[in-house]
């Protein structure tokens, strides 16, 4: 009973928390008021409708024994207790996808990200990743394709295998930009970033030869180092022969990037990418667990408005309205697809009982919804007018401080110049403008929030380095885990037609495929930095449409998984998501190809740009023909992959709407799930 | 608390860590093999890392965005 009151009363509390947030006016609203809604409805979903699905709609069964009891192998499957498999999902899912989004959806004020955040983690994100987790204990701890393929049919396993393969190119394309964007002619940046390099080769040798294995010492030992270089970078930056060493501009940049992702998934990985990935897992966690401190303790204030004008689609950082595109803007936070394949990955082959998945895979998924909550807290304490500064582009706002003061004053928010180039100097760099992407203006808005928690002297270049540090070192840690994933992917695909590119351990195979996989994110981005809008605005809401098309292939997955368990009654906790998810990445990608909205629409952009090159005149941004011709066959590119995404998403539909029929007929259970043992009766 | 207490949080504390980057716990696995496979040899703890490490990047499974 008193438990009973104690639920009611933080129910209460959450509402009128998330009541302040919406009707406040005018005036700026305290960031505890978002933290203390979003912890107090967690609470409540995870203590009653994820307890409502694992109980009811999945029957989850505390007897059973789970496939880390059954093949218990001291590796690979191996049960373990709940809070270290809790630590080890978190560290799986979270990455650079929920401080991006939020960020950049901060345009249309902080209600409609906050909303869909918490709603969509509550009924969606979490949900996916809770029930996918469930389905792959129940088979072993198969991978999401391989229970496609058993449980939908080969066909549709194909289709969430290509779905893969091509996010995965997007998504490292993606993320690659947001680098590049954040270290165009920063040199401070820049050769922090660039430090992380022998670092980590040090740590690797360290690791390898000198003490083996002690990867907590070595991990100490480069969090010293990394803060070294931060320091030393604000000394090159103030160095004018060093600094212009440093002051690379985008392009260099990305080929550099291409390289290094070749360089670094052909080495052996104990070398490079081992070392870098422990670091950057570390202080992920940790810079979390940072932030989540700064901004409980220094309390900024909220002074994006609620709501923003641009929610009619006409805003400056991403172009399209609030529905469909802030559905497919923020993505990981709020539901992401590729969690489904950590979900069926190492964590089910961890759990010792069934009821363990409930707190790692709808807790773990809560959890990062509160990362991307932080993100957008950051974005959100940022003046207006210093956001807009930051992520319009270029082409919109020109390059002198003066004119983007003017611009984003027609925009209806108030900057002075003298404002923007503080800001700058503030944070040691030279200029603010134009950097699109997400990381320098989370980055600026952490650095103001830790700055408040350890103030000083250049307190803020140093944590603006450090932010901006710590997400291209985990940005560029997926980047060579990425491309060595995809060039296994790309082995397998190529392996059915040509079998001697199966062989992983031939050296030529490896550098075929690798270069391919390279190629392929490698041309995105290139293309992404050339573009004069500013390359975001055009991938960004590819990757969307890419990871909400993945949930909406595992999430009709779990649908066809609950009929045909005969559970038809539970049904609309997967449908319900399913049909949101597939209602929005439809309507995206449509209106991503054929909007007549030049600023939306690829083939009506297409079409402009052709019409002018045939009368032989230039359009801005082009400045030549060729480029008028790149743009065009860009614009088809972008075009025909959005469209692809749709075919995948309709195909996948159709399959699983089949399978799910046919399960309906049967008058047994037909989900192939590995036969029951009582957990008493397993192995020890 | 007690120091077996403190000492026992801080081995779970190292064992979390180290599983959030892909290495088993070790003292769990030597028991595994003990009980199990008793003919095996017993790997030292670097060797067993050095396959684990190895392991963790072997095959197509991904992380997260």
């Amino acid at each position: 009973m008193i438990a009973k009151i104690g639920w009611f009363l933080l129910a209460l509390f959450g509402a009128c928390c998330l009541g302040v947030l919406a009707l406040r006016r005018g005036e700026p609203v305290s960031a505890l008021w978002l933290v203390a809604a979003t912890v107090s409805i967690f609470f409540i979903a995870y203590r009653f409708y994820a307890r409502f699905v694992a109980e009811k709609a999945l029957g989850i069964d505390a007897t059973r024994a789970t496939p880390a009891v059954l093949r218990n192998d001291g590796l690979d499957y191996v049960p373990t207790d709940r809070r270290i498999v809790f630590g080890h999902h978190f560290a799986a899912i979270a990455g650079a996808g929920p401080l991006v989004g939020p960020v950049l959806a901060a345009q249309m004020g902080y209600l409609p990200g906050t909303l869909w955040i918490l709603f969509g983690v509550i009924l969606a994100g979490a949900v996916q990743d809770f029930m996918i987790l469930f389905f792959s204990l129940r088979r072993d701890g198969r991978s999401l394709g391989e229970m496609v393929r058993s449980e939908i049919g080969p066909a549709a396993g194909v289709i969430a295998m290509i779905g893969v393969l091509m996010i995965m190119f997007i998504i490292l394309a993606v993320l690659a930009l947001v680098v590049v964007k954040a270290l165009t002619i920063s040199p401070w940046g820049t050769f922090t970033v660039a430090m992380t390099i022998p670092i980590a080769l040090l740590m690797g040798l360290y690791l390898r030869f000198f003490r083996p294995g002690r990867v907590l010492e070595v991990s100490l030992i480069g969090l010293v180092l990394l803060l070294l270089a931060i320091w030393l970078g604000g000394k090159v930056a103030a160095d004018p022969a060093w600094a212009s060493a440093f002051a690379l501009d985008g392009k260099a940049l990305a080929w550099m990037l291409i390289a290094y992702g070749f360089c670094a998934s052909v080495l052996p990985v104990w070398l490079l990418l081992a070392p870098r990935d422990y670091l950057s897992t570390f202080l992920k966690i940790g810079t979390v667990v940072l932030l989540a401190i700064g901004i409980v303790f220094a309390m900024p204030d909220l002074r994006m408005p609620a709501l923003t004008r641009f929610v009619d689609g006409t805003g400056p950082v991403f172009a399209g309205e609030l529905f469909p595109f802030l559905f497919i803007t923020i993505a990981c936070g709020a539901v992401s697809g590729w969690h489904s394949l950590i979900s069926s990955g190492t964590t089910p082959k961890l759990l010792a009982n069934e009821k363990d998945a409930r707190l790692v895979g709808y807790g773990a998924m809560l959890m990062e919804a509160f990362v991307a909550i932080m993100a957008l807290i950051a974005a959100c304490v940022l003046d207006p007018g210093v956001y807009f500064a930051m992520n319009a582009p270029a082409a919109l706002i020109g390059t002198s401080v003066e004119s983007a003061a003017q611009a984003i004053g027609h925009l209806g928010f108030v900057v002075t110049p003298a404002q923007l180039a503080d800001t700058a100097r503030d944070i040691g760099e030279t200029t603010i403008l134009s950097r699109a992407g997400g990381a320098p203006t989370l980055a600026v808005g952490m650095a103001e929030i830790l700055q408040s928690l350890v103030p000083g002297e250049g307190a803020l270049a140093f944590w603006y380095h450090y932010a901006i540090l710590f997400e291209a070192l985990f940005i560029l840690t997926t980047v060579d885990a990425g491309t060595r994933v995809g060039r296994f992917m790309i082995q397998e695909l190529a392996g059915l037609a040509v079998p001697a590119l199966r062989r992983t351990e031939s050296w030529l195979a490896n550098v075929v495929a690798t270069l391919l996989c390279v190629g392929c994110w490698g041309w995105f981005l290139y293309q992404g930095v050339a573009d004069p809008l500013g390359g975001i605005n055009t991938l960004w809401p590819l990757f969307g449409i890419a990871n909400q098309m993945l949930a909406a292939i595992a999430l009709t997955f779990a649908c066809v998984c609950l009929v045909r368990m005969k559970r038809e009654r539970y049904l609309w906790v997967a449908l319900v998501p399913t049909a949101w998810l597939a209602i929005c990445t439809l309507t995206a990608g449509w209106r991503k190809v054929f909007s007549g909205d030049i600023k939306i629409g690829f083939v009506a952009h297409a079409r402009l740009f052709a019409g002018e090159l045939d009368q032989g005149r230039l359009l801005a941004p082009a400045k030549s023909l060729a480029e008028m011709r790149e743009i065009v066959r860009n614009d088809y590119i972008d075009a025909t992959l959005a469209a692809i995404f749709m075919l995948l998403v309709a195909a996948m539909l159709v399959f699983g709407a089949r399978a799910a029929l046919a399960a309906r007929r049967s008058r047994v259970a037909t989900a192939r799930e590995t036969p029951y043992v009582a957990l008493s009766g397993a192995a020890p | 608390m007690k120091p077996s207490a403190l000492r026992r949080a801080w081995r779970h504390c190292v064992a979390a860590a180290r599983r959030m980057i892909g290495v088993p716990d070790y003292d769990t696995f030597v028991a595994h093999l003990r009980a199990r496979h008793p003919e095996r040899p017993v790997p030292t703890y670097a060797e067993f890392f050095r396959e684990r490490q190895e392991a963790r990047y072997r095959g197509t499974g991904g992380r997260c965005c």
